[in-house]
């Protein structure tokens, strides 16, 4: 099956790992992965903005790069939504049209198209979901709390076949974290407190990593995290499905350094 | 032009086209298994109260021992002894030392606890608003499950007011502490005949 | 009152500079969230509830002309008097009217979010008329000299020790006794006798049938009623959008509207006016002020659906940590966000972006207005009639360059990140709001794309 690969524009300039995860996971499970090179962005920041109309070339870029796959999957269930409810073409909208029908995000598309049953993979740490609201209210990657309707949740049915891992109960199971796009900084008093209580319940629940299905939501929880100096580390979903990230966790982790910031000497920049 | 006029012509040209109506009776609303039961569990949740009597005696007993040998109590039930009979002429504002009104309602509904009162049944409007506390008075078998039955009942009854009531008056405007007696009752009683 | 230019997000920073009080504000609301969440589960039909309320108002709006006139004639033959207010200006000058007939000048008035959207206590008290709130909540912002910071729950940023002295000040209550069950008989004492000695009540109205001429007013503590029923004129004022087809179409409406707002199984009181009371003069008001304008506005329309349960504010992430002055009009929450700005633009050019869009609002609604869908499109329609700052214009303009273009994006993100690690104050510092409360990420070397060019192709 034939992948095209969609990175989100943040994720590709910050989080190359993200991106890379979500590659080598694909492959395990018999893709044919390409990333097109022509990609940037899906235009949301503009379009949440207001300014959707100055996203077209993007959207233009997106139907160029994207047509020929059966599939497009992104690591995001933000970008992923924003495509999927707003991508047309002035040049060739019914390749924009289907690659709306076309796009998934990485636990959806594991879960409904590649049918996952096994995931060979361990992570032996109490984790908290930080369950991203476009891709639950938007794509329903899972049940929302609002609703009078039976539970569900892709993402958590990924994790519990991790080994070693533990799924931790939050008291607010999907409340938003206040990243929001350029909400974060427009509105930059309420973000942060909507990131410092969703960072609390994780903490409160005794969380030792937060994943999610959005690098955005993590980025800003991760952002408020560093500044408090806290032990709770922040990890995509597609490294822990992936398996790669328990290279990074020494046996016995050293006393008194965070998840965070050894993570950070292995993982993040010379490594990728 | 008339704002009248201006407001729905305003309306006309911008209401989209005609949408159709759903029919409420499709909707499969939720049956209990005791109506009764369920009647009296959210009434008490709602700070009212239920007492099962067998007669109106007992209703007139419950009065006598409860309110003080139903000093300051009326009624609008004609044949309930021993409780004082509205007087129908009177200036709605005199009835702001009523300390209890036993009026009947017609019928109850199990969901949420409410009775339902028509004007007709008890002659001045604000009577069972201003009184200190009220009761009413329904039979066993006029307990319908939902609004759906309830409006159902209802149907085109032509009456000057009607009004659903659930339990004492209550708010809980300060710090979300409920507080029952806002400006109306501060206690219901329904007496189940 | 205080009448502010100030925008969302500088009244919530300032909200925001009491950390505590945010998050008793928070805990309390939520609370409210999920006692409405277990009513809801309360009922296995909740989901198809939802689904016909929204259809009956879908129906309601594309046949308005008509339910206003059926009801209307319905009214008349009730004994009602009918009048049609334009605007906010035309509403307030036909109630003062009535009182001038009257010759009255002092009224009691329950809960109306029309008339507070008509400004209609400032306009009479300019007219030298004597409004009491008798909502016990209304009465408390009213003596505060305040608006009402959520609809449902007037005074709901209020805290009990502050209510207490209030109330030392206007009603003599002994200094420092907060107890709410004394608090709320001391109220009860003190509006009881404008209860008995005021000859006009307003009153709002939950929803006006087409059928009957009837209308519903829903209360918990009975305050419409005690007024209504001992005055001499009772005026109901309404905007035209409370129409419902028919009687039973209250069943659908009235268990959806208290279990969503405040989890109760249904509101207190559920008075249904027909006719005036005996000796009594019964108004009925219905008010446009800009609601026909939003009925043409397809995008925007369903807005008009509202029923005002506040369940939309107390799932709101963004309201319960904002609190409801933020939003600068007399409906807050996310429904007030996209009903502002059809009132005035530029005014509430702010509004549709104190959101996350995160969606929550949507789900809660118990008519299912695509909230959080409108926030989005107002956004677009507020940038292309011009709200939008200069300054944001260009730099969304400068963005949009850059993912124009691989190329530039590419080069931009490497020079981006290669800043960020050279000369990292450029960014940590106080200018960039990121940085105040939260540290930046660390840019890594290589970008994904550096990595698959060098690695995969």
């Amino acid at each position: 099956m034939n992948v095209g690969l969609f990175i989100p524009c943040y994720v590709n300039q910050f989080y190359p790992q993200v991106a890379i995860a979500t590659l080598q996971l694909l492959e395990k499970y018999n893709c044919t992965v390409h990333y097109p090179l022509n990609q940037t962005c899906c235009g949301q920041p503009m379009a949440n903005s207001g300014y959707e109309k100055l996203g077209q070339q993007c959207n233009e870029l997106i139907t160029e790069s994207f047509v020929a796959y059966d599939y497009i999957v992104c690591p995001s269930g933000s970008c992923t939504l924003h495509i999927k409810d707003h991508l047309h073409s002035e040049k060739n909208d019914n390749a924009a049209q289907g690659i709306r029908k076309k796009i998934y995000e990485l636990a959806e598309f594991m879960v409904d198209v590649l049918k996952v049953e096994n995931i060979d993979a361990s992570f032996p740490y109490k984790v908290g979901v930080h369950q991203s609201c476009h891709g639950q209210r938007g794509l329903n990657v899972s049940q929302m709390s609002e609703l009078v309707a039976a539970p569900f949740s892709k993402t958590d049915a990924l994790l519990k076949k991790v080994k070693g891992l533990e799924l931790v109960q939050l008291d607010r199971v999907d409340e938003c974290c206040g990243f929001g796009g350029t909400f974060c900084v427009v509105e930059e008093a309420v973000s942060v407190r909507m990131g410092q209580d969703r960072v609390a319940d994780h903490e409160k629940n005794n969380v030792e990593v937060i994943t999610g299905g959005d690098m955005s939501c993590l980025m800003h929880m991760e952002g408020i995290l560093k500044r408090k100096k806290s032990n709770v580390a922040i990890k995509h979903i597609a490294e822990i499905l992936n398996g790669e990230p328990i290279l990074s966790f020494p046996e016995g982790r050293e006393k008194g350094k965070s998840l965070a910031e050894i993570d950070d000497v292995i993982l993040s920049p010379e490594g990728a | 032009m008339s704002s009248r006029e201006k407001i729905l012509n305003a309306v006309k040209k911008n209401q989209p086209a005609l949408e159709p109506l759903p029919d409420v009776a499709a909707i499969n609303a939720i049956q209990f298994d005791d109506v009764f039961a369920q009647f009296g569990t959210v009434l008490k949740n709602i700070g009212g109260n239920v007492v099962e009597v067998n007669d109106l005696n007992k209703v007139s007993q419950y009065v006598q021992h409860t309110f003080n040998g139903a000093q300051n109590c009326i009624t609008t039930i004609a044949d309930l002894t021993g409780v004082s009979q509205l007087n129908i002429q009177e200036d709605a504002h005199a009835l702001q030392n009523v300390e209890l009104a036993v009026i009947n309602a017609q019928f109850a509904v199990a969901e949420n606890g409410a009775v339902w009162i028509t004007e007709e049944q008890y002659k001045l409007r604000v009577l069972p608003f201003i009184c200190n506390h009220l009761a009413v008075i329904i039979h066993k078998n006029n307990i319908v499950n939902t609004m759906h039955q309830a409006y159902d009942l209802i149907q085109n009854a032509d009456y000057g007011f009607g009004v659903f009531i659930a339990g004492p008056s209550k708010t809980a405007d300060i710090e979300q502490s409920l507080v029952l007696g806002a400006h109306g009752p501060k206690s219901m009683t329904v007496f189940v005949l | 009152m205080s009448v502010t230019n100030a925008k969302h997000p500088e009244l919530a920073a300032a909200f925001n500079k009491d950390a505590a009080r945010v998050g008793w504000h928070d805990e309390t609301l939520w609370w409210i969230r999920q006692k409405r969440d277990k009513a809801a589960w309360t009922l296995p039909e909740w989901e198809e509830l939802r689904e016909t309320a929204s259809q009956i108002k879908l129906n309601t709006l594309s046949n308005l002309s008509e339910y206003l006139t059926a009801f209307e004639k319905n009214a008349l033959a009730n004994g009602a008097i009918v009048h049609w207010a334009a605007d906010a200006k035309e509403h307030n000058e036909i109630v003062h009217k009535i009182l001038q007939q009257h010759k009255v000048t002092q009224l009691v008035k329950s809960k109306s979010m029309l008339t507070e959207e008509c400004g209609l206590n400032d306009y009479l008290a300019a007219n030298g008329v004597d409004v009491v709130d008798t909502d016990l909540g209304e009465r408390i912002v009213q003596l505060a000299n305040e608006h009402p910071s959520h609809i449902v729950l007037p005074c709901i940023h209020w805290k009990k020790e502050e209510i207490g002295e209030l109330f030392h000040q206007h009603l003599n209550t002994p200094k420092g006794n907060a107890d709410p069950q004394f608090l709320t008989e001391a109220a009860r004492i003190h509006l009881r006798e404008k209860f008995l000695t005021r000859k006009v009540a307003i009153t709002g109205v939950n929803f006006a049938i087409a059928e009957t001429g009837e209308f519903v007013v829903s209360t918990n503590e009975g305050n419409a009623d005690m007024g209504a029923h001992l005055a001499e004129v009772h005026i109901a004022c309404m905007g035209i959008e409370k129409l419902i087809p028919q009687r039973k179409h209250l069943g659908v409406f009235l268990r959806l509207l208290a279990r969503s707002a405040t989890g109760q199984p249904v509101t207190t009181y559920n008075s249904h006016f027909k006719t005036p009371n005996k000796n009594q003069q019964l108004h009925i008001i219905l008010v446009d002020n800009g609601r026909s304008v939003q009925l043409g506005r397809e995008d925007f329309r369903n807005s008009l659906k509202c029923i005002r349960c506040g369940a939309c504010f107390n799932t709101c992430p963004v309201y319960r940590r904002s609190g409801g002055h933020s939003y600068h009009t007399a409906v807050a929450g996310p429904i007030g966000s996209i009903l502002a700005p059809n009132f005035d633009m530029k005014k509430n050019a702010d509004l549709p972006f104190a959101s996350t869009l995160c969606g929550s609002c949507t789900n809660v609604c118990p008519v299912k207005i695509d909230i959080h869908n409108q926030l989005y499109k107002w956004r677009q329609v507020l940038t292309e009639e011009g709200h939008s700052p200069k300054t944001k214009t260009l730099a969304m303009k400068l963005m949009a360059f850059v993912l124009s273009k691989p190329a530039a994006f590419n080069l931009g993100g490497k020079v981006g990140r290669k800043v960020m690690r050279w000369f990292p104050f450029l960014v940590n510092n106080k200018l960039n709001p990121w940085y105040k409360q939260r540290d930046m990420p660390v840019p890594p070397k290589q970008s994904f794309t550096e990595w698959y060019k060098k690695n995969k192709k």
